[in-house]
């Protein structure tokens, strides 16, 4: 299955685009989505190392198998405040 | 109250929101933009959000702060997009009938909402850089076309 991941800040300059498509195999964790799409897409291996996933804004952890409709983004470490 | 806006923070406003008979102590919290980090000057910031999850979260901070705290009205506004030097970026009000519950919600509201709330700042820095601010990893600065230093 092919997913769209969400990019901001650091993540979205590096790539130069708001979103990245990932090809991943179906059952997929986010452990398996992290490796892709540092693999896929190498400007965001470094971050992706980094940065937490939210699936249907909600942090997961890497165990978490990836539906397949669903929204998914890279939050790299954040900075408000 | 929970509003992520890219208007200038009308801390009055949230002060009236917060505002009750039933309190007897209000505090505001201002995160406001600094000119200098470790010595480097800063010329102005953008924020960005992730706007539905960055609303979920605090949302979820408000809940969590009522359920520790026994306050009677909060507001939590952050700001986002361009914002000059001394703006405020975030403002936190809380109300309770004694003071020490308005000052530790407060405390721990701000605390968290720097730790798990979606939300990223751009420096733009007078050397002409602009820069991500991501805790713990390496920059990766970038040219910012805009700013000038005066």
């Amino acid at each position: 299955m092919i997913v769209e991941v969400k990019l901001f800040a650091v993540a979205k300059q590096l790539a130069g685009s708001e979103t990245i498509s990932v090809e991943l195999p179906g059952g997929a964790t986010v452990l398996g989505l992290r490796d892709a799409l540092g693999k896929q897409h190498t400007e965001l291996h470094e971050i992706t190392q980094r940065a937490m996933i939210a699936i249907d804004a909600q942090y997961v952890n890497n165990d978490t198998i990836v539906p397949e409709t669903s929204e998914i983004a890279l939050i790299p470490p954040v900075s408000g405040g | 109250m929970i509003e992520l806006t890219e208007q200038p923070i009308d801390t009055q406003e949230v002060l009236r929101q917060v505002s009750s008979t039933q309190a007897g102590a209000v505090v505001l919290f201002l995160g406001t933009t600094r000119e200098f980090t470790r010595g480097r000057q800063t010329l102005s910031l953008n924020y960005e959000c992730y706007a539905g999850m960055a609303e979920r979260k605090l949302l979820e901070l408000d809940a969590e702060a009522r359920r520790r705290w026994p306050l009677v009205e909060t507001a939590i506004v952050h700001r986002v997009g361009h914002l000059g030097l001394g703006e405020a970026s975030v403002a936190i009000a809380v109300s309770s009938a004694h003071r020490q519950d308005a000052f530790e919600a407060g405390k721990w509201l701000i605390d968290t909402l720097k730790e798990v709330v979606p939300i990223w700042k751009q420096e733009n820095w007078a050397d002409g850089t602009a820069e991500w601010v991501h805790p713990g990893v390496e920059s990766s600065p970038t040219k910012h076309p805009i700013e000038k230093a005066e």
